[in-house]
């Protein structure tokens, strides 16, 4: 497989992704309208700061964190592990193997290729949080912004590469789905998913510290709703690239290793 | 009466010799539910650092309503869950011909197909926390609380039962349905919280639409001695209500079905 030729499939690739995420858009729907958690949490950060505000957090910083929470958790997700799993259970892995391409770059391509479908309702939650909290919480720094966009690439890269290396596990153990939900919910409360983690104990900063969870969802935040210097932010991206790279090489190891037992179900 | 009471032996003894084909299941299963009771857990702990009451709840009485969302969610993937995924498989491959042909309601019949009791494993988990809060608290439930919180505990899962069974009346008109029972859980999740936490419109829809507050705040309060009776009662007569209208739906949406395939 030359490098050539699968720059020349890309296009094709992302074209057919694109196309099955229109075909499926009812099903996108509702995965997106599933994404609740952002606002039931809003909903009890709001209740506590009604009476005082949390630290820097008022209201409407809370407005803004959590709207920023679910864009970041819309244009970044990857579900790589679940169709992992499906295909090394159903033998179709044996499918993706023959064609001249990397299954990985498969993989990718319909992750990304789902990106303007949920851009479709990404950009009016935007818009609407532009409005209810105003241009004094979004951050206005372009050098920021300009960093926001190498962040999410990267929170989209470790979302991706975990996904895969749960996935590359089912080559060993069957089924890793159960991975899959342990992996979520030190996710949930890691990540900055359920409050802004600079609120946390300090036992769960100093943990969060030392894993990759904030760098998904936590610091793409950060850089939107101007909670963080341009500093900190490029340490922070160094951090979180970092994090890209070993999780890369987790990836490849797993993947060599498990090809190797891998003997298709089915035909 | 009797006949349905034994189809339910039958149908219940049934699931336990599947469940124990997959024992194992039961530890890995129970681990992982134990970490997402945490991520409840955590905002809380969190939250009740910087304040002492949220929305007029204090930290050991929010924890009774995290206990019965915890309670309900057993009943939901160990009860109710299996069954209603199965019949939306059912209609998707047009089998559900023989649930219909069987001479007994198909409603009854489809609604106690599967249980899955290793996945019921978190009612302890409720119990523990129920048991913590009163600790906390330093006293221990009235009995006339208990008395109202068991009532309340059938009515919220018949509530939760028939919003099942609505989404499930869907899937005779939509067919691809398995997405929205992921959706209705993550309803499901607002009802971690005391309904007072939520505001305006929220606070309604979860009231009167999708009753999450008869599920958890109500009992909670229950527990807890503060429930006045007419809340309880309207609480009682709202939950058959809607079971009504759920039976009525279903019904209906029934007399829809066409087979999917001969």
């Amino acid at each position: 497989m030359s490098i050539g030729k699968t720059v020349r499939a890309l296009p094709t690739l992302i074209k057919v992704g694109f196309l099955e995420a229109v075909a499926y858009r009812a099903e996108l729907l509702v995965w997106v309208l599933s994404t609740t958690m952002p606002l039931i949490m809003l909903a009890l950060w709001s209740a506590v700061a009604r009476e005082a505000p949390v630290g820097r957090f008022g209201q409407m910083d809370f407005v803004a964190y959590f709207l920023a929470t679910f864009i970041v958790r819309q244009l970044t997700g990857a579900w790589v592990a679940w169709e992992m799993n499906w295909e090394v259970r159903q033998g179709t892995l044996g499918m993706k193997l023959l064609r001249p391409i990397h299954p990985f770059l498969t993989y990718a391509s319909e992750n990304l290729a789902a990106l303007p479908m949920r851009l479709i309702v990404a950009v009016p939650v935007a818009v609407i949080a532009l409005a209810l909290v105003g241009p004094e919480n979004v951050t206005a720094d372009p050098v920021l912004w300009i960093i926001w966009c190498a962040a999410m690439l990267g929170g989209w890269l470790i979302t991706f590469l975990a996904n895969l290396a749960i996935g590359c596990l089912a080559l060993y153990i069957d089924s890793s789905e159960k991975f899959m939900g342990i992996w979520l919910a030190l996710f949930f409360v890691f990540s900055g998913y359920l409050g802004p983690i600079e609120l946390f104990p300090q036992g769960v900063r100093a943990v969060a510290s030392w894993l990759p969870f904030q760098y998904q969802i936590g610091y793409p935040v950060q850089l939107m709703t101007s909670g963080i210097g341009r500093g900190d932010a490029l340490l922070m991206l160094a951090r979180q690239w970092g994090w890209v790279w070993l999780l890369l090489g987790l990836v490849t190891l797993l993947w060599r290793g498990g090809l190797r037992r891998f003997a298709a179900y089915g035909g | 009466m009797i006949r349905y009471v034994r189809l339910l032996g039958v149908q219940l003894r049934s699931s336990a010799l599947l469940a124990m084909q997959y024992r194992y299941d039961f530890a890995v299963d129970g681990l992982i539910e134990a970490f997402w009771i945490v991520t409840a857990l955590v905002p809380l702990f969190v939250v009740y650092r910087m304040t002492t009451t949220l929305a007029g709840w204090t930290f050991p009485e929010s924890l009774m309503v995290i206990g019965w969302f915890t309670l309900l969610q057993a009943v939901l993937e160990g009860a109710i869950n299996p069954s209603l995924t199965a019949v939306v498989d059912h209609i998707r491959k047009g089998t559900l011909d023989f649930v219909l042909l069987k001479p007994a309601d198909a409603q009854f019949l489809v609604s106690t197909a599967k249980f899955q009791p290793w996945r019921s494993l978190n009612v302890l988990t409720a119990i523990a926390i129920f048991a913590y809060g009163f600790h906390l608290i330093g006293r221990p439930p009235t009995l006339g609380g208990m008395a109202a919180a068991l009532v309340l505990l059938g009515t919220a899962t018949l509530l939760l039962y028939s919003l099942w069974i609505l989404t499930v009346s869907a899937a005779f008109y939509v067919v691809r349905v398995d997405n929205l029972t992921y959706f209705f859980e993550s309803i499901f999740d607002a009802a971690r919280w005391p309904s007072s936490v939520f505001r305006g419109i929220l606070r309604f829809i979860f009231t009167f639409v999708i009753p999450l507050a008869l599920m958890t705040t109500f009992p909670a309060q229950a527990m807890l001695g503060k429930l006045s009776t007419s809340t309880f009662l309207t609480a009682v007569g709202g939950a058959v209500a809607f079971a009504v209208m759920a039976r009525l739906m279903w019904l209906r949406s029934i007399g829809k079905y066409t087979s999917a395939s001969s």
